[in-house]
């Protein structure tokens, strides 16, 4: 009888926490509706910011993010590919141990700090450096955004090189292979599907990360066309124009930009879900 | 292949290391070498004294204290209420769930896990107006608004750990209670989820660590740059992270800017402080410091 009890109770609870997921949907959708109604919702994605002429179109801000969060991904791949190589095939010593250290602390860096840094010091560093604009550009945001975005993947990489079975490893020392044979021709080919995986999850932080974008890429609204260019993210859109009037289009446009990072992120979900890849590692 | 590819290859990766490991020195040192010297109760509480102001006599107007307050009041409410809900629904996950409903649910708490917390900011401010208009006049953004969005941001993380705490535990352990007669609900109880207590607890702490750092969230759902020390669960408040973003774009003078370096400062220790407890769990010296000693 009470195990029935508790039994419905769990589930209630579960049910409630899933609901969750779906209601936060609902929502964007139900109040970005005025916009979708008219069948508007794709002419938003492809329209441009230009609030004197009554066009709320979010394009520059897709743009922006789409720039900003690919590239500080292209950034932080090759370095998190050398990083992981280097901590689990390279360098078995006390240099790799330290640096695996480092990098799952990283990981509890709080983001705002990283966009304190990037403003007070990358930032005027990228402006004397290539002599002219303020410094807040899409080079800026995406440098930071691969620190932010490294450790996740450097930990998802060792994670999968160190699945590749031990046996294959022995095979290629009796043989005589060097660590760099080992790690081209067995680990990298062999941990394919954690790769792919730990590529798209930060992809998705990338793609959702909100502070270092609102703070050092400038937050301009146009459809960034050189590294150099000021940008705005979706995320940065949000949190700049909430303090807007409720009733206004520009502040219903914000529930289309959370409708395309919600969409995005579950497009993700499912593909990183799609490559089968467990991990072996409880929790980050 | 080449012996000179080889060590191209070598070279590549140690350079990669170091460069990582400049990178995040960089960013610390800075800090460090910026903010040391705003370091102290002075920061904390300006011109108050320390006593009066940790027993709320008077008000703090030129510390971090209730910032630090704030974030602190945000933490305690958003785990309150995401470990209840996140525990027992990793309990049913683990436990109960099986076949097409574990799939879904499955689904949904990885898509929950991956949404930008920006987004979930959002909701929170929708929930804020509509609790508003359809329930009671008295429902702004505030700090109950904030640790309900931020309890939504950290249910996957409670309910992750949990579920698999208990998912791998070993066969003989999961059995010996029922072969001597014990419910299912006993055993969960006394066995299970005693035995893994430490994945859960290290869940715990990272959510903790992600409610204490995560500025999106808040700053859509009530806090405020200037607020006190909250007076209610509908008032506006203060934290941390808003406060380092704030100061950064809207520093007046150079003395604002190193209370700004001071804060990132107290905001990175709080946050290295519940990493290496989170560590020390995992590898279960908290474990032996808890119940052996």
């Amino acid at each position: 009888m009470l195990g029935k009890i508790t039994e419905r109770l769990f589930f209630i609870c579960a049910t409630i926490s899933a609901t969750i997921t779906v209601l936060i949907f609902g929502f964007m959708v139900f109040l970005g509706l005025p916009l979708i109604k008219g069948g508007q919702f794709f002419h938003l994605l492809t329209q441009p910011w230009l609030p004197d002429h009554n066009l709320y179109g979010i394009y520059p801000m897709v743009m922006g993010t789409v720039f900003i969060a690919s590239l500080g991904v292209v950034l932080a791949f090759p370095l998190s590919i050398g990083c992981a190589s280097l901590i689990s095939v390279i360098d078995g010593g006390i240099f790799s141990r330290i640096l695996r250290r480092v990098v799952q602390m990283m990981t509890g860096i709080p983001t705002v700090i990283y966009g304190f840094v990037g403003l007070f010091l990358l930032v005027p560093f990228v402006r004397e450096l290539f002599m002219g604009g303020s410094g807040m550009c899409v080079l800026s945001a995406s440098i930071m955004l691969a620190i932010l975005v490294a450790p996740t993947m450097i930990l998802f990489f060792v994670d999968s090189f160190e699945s590749v079975p031990k046996s294959y490893m022995q095979a290629v020392d009796s043989l005589g292979g060097s660590k760099v044979q080992k790690l081209i021709y067995i680990v990298i080919p062999g941990s394919w599907s954690g790769i792919m995986t730990g590529l798209v999850l930060s992809l998705g932080r990338a793609f959702g990360d909100t502070l270092i974008a609102l703070m050092i890429a400038g937050n301009a609204v146009q459809a960034p066309s050189s590294l150099l260019d000021s940008a705005r993210t979706l995320t940065a859109h949000i949190a700049l124009v909430i303090a807007s009037d409720y009733e206004s289009l520009e502040f219903k446009s914000i529930f289309a930009c959370g409708i395309v990072l919600y969409v995005f992120t579950t497009l993700l979900v499912v593909l990183v879900r799609s490559f089968g890849y467990a991990s072996r590692r409880n929790n980050e | 292949m080449s012996r000179s590819l080889e060590i191209t290859i070598t070279g590549c990766s140690w350079l990669c290391g170091i460069v990582l490991l400049g990178a995040v020195s960089t960013v610390i040192g800075y800090l460090l070498f910026k903010g040391f010297g705003t370091l102290g109760p002075q920061l904390l509480f300006g011109s108050v004294n320390p006593l009066e102001a940790l027993l709320f006599k008077k008000q703090v107007f030129d510390g971090l204290f209730p910032a630090v307050v704030g974030t602190l009041l945000l933490v305690i409410l958003s785990v309150g209420i995401a470990i209840p809900i996140g525990m027992t629904s990793g309990v049913y996950m683990a436990e109960y769930a099986n076949g097409s409903v574990k799939k879904i649910f499955s689904l949904l708490f990885d898509i929950l896990a991956s949404i930008p917390s920006i987004v979930i900011g959002l909701f929170g401010f929708a929930l804020a107006v509509f609790l508003h208009r359809h329930f009671s006049e008295k429902i702004y953004p505030s700090l109950l608004i904030s640790s309900l969005a931020l309890a939504f941001l950290v249910l996957p993380y409670i309910i992750r750990t949990t579920q698999i705490a208990l998912e791998t535990l070993p066969r003989e352990t999961r059995l010996t209670a029922l072969a001597l007669g014990a419910t299912k609900l006993q055993n969960i109880i006394y066995v299970l989820i005693p035995k893994s207590l430490s994945g859960i607890i290290s869940g715990v702490i990272l959510a903790i660590g992600r409610c204490a750092e995560d500025t999106a969230v808040i700053m859509l759902t009530g806090v405020v740059a200037s607020a006190g020390v909250p007076k209610s669960l509908l008032a506006n408040y203060e934290a941390l992270p808003f406060y380092i973003y704030y100061i950064s774009s809207q520093y007046m003078n150079e003395e604002e800017l190193s209370s700004g370096y001071g804060a990132a400062i107290v905001l990175l220790g709080i946050c290295a402080v519940l990493f290496l407890f989170a560590f020390m769990i995992q590898k279960g010296l908290a474990y032996r410091a808890l119940y052996r000693a």
